[in-house]
């Protein structure tokens, strides 16, 4: 009786233990993050809830496009006009929602979710037929993208609709919880976790890591890539709506969110060779970002100085990552 | 008795596949000449010397930075520090010349340049960082350090020294750019090194066969930090005349080249996956691109038509290379 109960509680032991091995990183990033938190704390005592609300409205748009890159990364691609996409979807979204009502505002977001999805299949779908590298087609389409936002709006302007604003600015419950937050948590949670459970996910994953091997135990590798980018253009087109709310106007310009979310994604534990991370440690990765640039504004460190920081993060971290790699392989 | 039926029956197209893969500067060069036929006749009487002086003017600096993509792609990588990298030296020049005089400024920029293509080269060559995360990382350090070098620079002012205006804007008899002075050598340089010396060939060795070029004693690493420092150096002579094109010294100036530098060296034949292409067909890609970016303007078509026009050419001159080479 008791040896069950032990034995039942050691395989839960095991369980959890496991399950840590295997999130070792994003759960190494979320400790970092508490330090620098407490560190913030220490070196501004008056950081606090204003401070976190900025930060939440801030990462907002960045971590949307980390999960997107996030996900065609771990499918074995990279997608270089996720940048654009954001700048396409965006402007689409404010130009029509501006002076307009609330309840058609919500057409529109829909629409616009749809665009984002049908960005990301021609993506995917031009990726599978020509067969040229992700990178060549996804940088060509950066700039296809990027003139049709600037075809759509010329200078920046539109609108957003209120409702859309409310939605991530402010607190919800507990005023130390941000509504961008929870809404962010919200929605990668509600499209992500159901779809890791999937066979789709699992196939994501499957042609990540070796596309031969998925292709030989029957998976329609083809069809799996247009998902995987498809998915990724849904996730652009709401980083590109959560730009519109929290600025209140569309730019046609892509913002530097396309390289930023590559260095997100590594810094966040997705292997560039694909099969391997998740989405939640990219998003971690894109609020420590954050933070330590507040931080150093904080410190009254020349704030030139945290992009040289972030940097030497990215590079740093894929070289202790590589040098780890190369012990392992030579022992 | 069939295989000599089906070979001859394919001969016209088998002979055109096998140009447009050994020789692709051949379709190019028509693809260009069709664009100048095109920009005539789009707008007659617009085709003329002074009209050609200023697209070689304007294509100089791109092909020198679609030179550093041709040689990292060579070895599979990629180098999109050109950017910061071009932009800093030009603005390490303009600031300096005041104080030190034009020959250490150049000096320190190139020295500059060198440091940072040596820290690339150690990441990607000895570390196997993925070049795309190094030269991103390289860039960000870059132009971080670029800005605070600007905020104390603030009171001295910056002013692109006049030998980079003439060499950079200057013509000669109003037609011949003076910027082919410092490219005509380089191309030179690059297109005989890549052919005829053994660090040529170590790249597309490289890049071919990583394990191939180890296993015949190749030591990859030295191969590729010399080959980011030349790149880095490149780009530090393309930042000198973009300054000098435009008259501005910023620490972004150079930015809005580092996509287009990719394409010129893609649509020039330069696979993105290592081991195929070479510098001639870029110097082509880098004209096309200036070509096609003048014959819109001239029409008056937006900015944006012109994106998706450049997005539309790389991805079809990408697809039919890697149809003919049977890649991918």
């Amino acid at each position: 009786m008791t040896a069950a109960a032990a034995a039942r509680r050691s395989s839960a032991g095991d369980f959890i233990a496991g399950w840590a091995q295997r999130n070792a990183w994003t759960l190494s990033l979320i400790g970092f993050f508490v330090l620098l938190l407490l560190f913030t704390r220490m070196i501004q005592p008056s950081y606090g809830v204003t401070g976190v609300q900025g930060l939440a409205i801030s990462v907002l748009p960045l971590a949307l496009a980390a999960v997107a890159q996030a996900i065609v990364v771990i499918s074995g691609g990279i997608d270089l006009s996720i940048g654009s996409m954001m700048a396409l979807t965006s402007v689409v979204s404010a130009t029509l929602m501006k002076d307009q009502s609330g309840e058609f505002g919500v057409i529109v977001v829909l629409a616009v979710l749809g665009l984002g999805l049908v960005l990301g299949a021609v993506n995917g779908a031009l990726v599978v037929l020509t067969r040229v590298p992700d990178i060549v087609v996804t940088l060509a389409m950066s700039f296809v993208w990027a003139g049709c936002a600037l075809l759509v709006l010329r200078t920046p302007g539109g609108g957003s609709a209120d409702w859309l604003r409310e939605l991530i600015l402010g607190s919800i419950g507990n005023e130390w919880i941000p509504r961008a937050a929870v809404a962010l948590v919200v929605v990668v949670a509600v499209i992500w976790l159901p779809l890791r459970r999937s066979v789709l996910g699992l196939s994501l994953y499957a042609i990540g890591s070796d596309r031969l091997a998925a292709f030989r135990s029957g998976i329609p590798v083809g069809r799996t890539k247009i998902a995987a980018y498809t998915i990724t253009g849904l996730f652009s087109a709401l980083a590109g709506l959560s730009l519109t709310a929290s600025t209140g106007i569309g730019t046609p310009v892509p913002g530097p969110y396309t390289l930023q979310s590559v260095a997100a994604v590594v810094l966040g534990g997705v292997s560039l060779a694909g099969g391997r991370g998740g989405v939640f440690g990219p998003l971690v990765a894109v609020v420590i970002l954050q933070l330590i640039r507040t931080d150093m504004t904080f410190l009254k460190v020349n704030t030139n100085f945290a992009t040289v920081a972030q940097g030497i993060i990215l590079v740093g971290v894929v070289m202790v990552g590589s040098l780890i790699q190369i012990r392992r392989s030579r022992s | 008795m069939t295989a000599v039926s089906r070979g001859r029956s394919g001969v016209s197209a088998a002979d055109l596949r096998r140009l447009f893969r050994d020789r692709p500067i051949i379709p190019l060069v028509a693809l260009l000449a069709g664009l100048v036929v095109l920009s005539e006749i789009a707008r007659p009487g617009i085709v003329s010397p002074e009209w050609a002086g200023v697209i070689l003017r304007t294509a100089v600096p791109l092909a020198i930075l679609a030179g550093c993509q041709t040689l990292t792609m060579l070895t599979a990588g990629i180098d999109l520090s050109v950017g910061a990298v071009a932009s800093m030296t030009g603005f390490l020049v303009a600031t300096l010349v005041g104080n030190v005089g034009l020959g250490p400024a150049i000096a320190i920029a190139l020295a500059a340049a060198a440091l940072a293509g040596v820290v690339t080269g150690v990441g990607v060559g000895i570390f196997r960082v993925h070049p795309l995360i190094m030269t991103l990382g390289m860039s960000l350090v870059v132009l971080g350090l670029a800005n605070v070098w600007q905020l104390q620079m603030v009171q001295t002012g910056a002013g692109v020294p006049a030998e980079f205006r003439t060499l950079g804007s200057g013509t000669q008899v109003g037609v011949v750019p003076n910027s082919l002075l410092v490219f005509v050598p380089l191309a030179i340089l690059i297109l005989v090194g890549l052919r005829r010396t053994g660090f040529g060939r170590l790249l597309y060795a490289l890049g071919d066969n990583p394990v191939a070029a180890r296993l015949a004693g190749a030591r990859g690493w030295q191969v590729l930090i010399v080959l980011y420092v030349i790149s880095a150096l490149l780009a530090a002579v393309a930042g000198f005349l973009i300054s000098g094109l435009t008259n501005t010294a910023s620490v972004t100036l150079a930015d809005s080249y580092v996509l287009p530098s990719v394409a010129a060296a893609v649509i020039g034949g330069t696979s993105i996956l290592g081991g195929r292409g070479g510098y001639g067909g870029t110097i082509v890609g880098a004209l096309i691109l200036t070509v096609v970016t003048s014959l819109l303007s001239s029409l008056g078509y937006p900015e944006a038509v012109r994106q998706i026009l450049f997005g539309a050419i790389i991805v079809l001159v990408a697809a039919a290379y890697t149809r003919v080479t049977g890649e991918g």
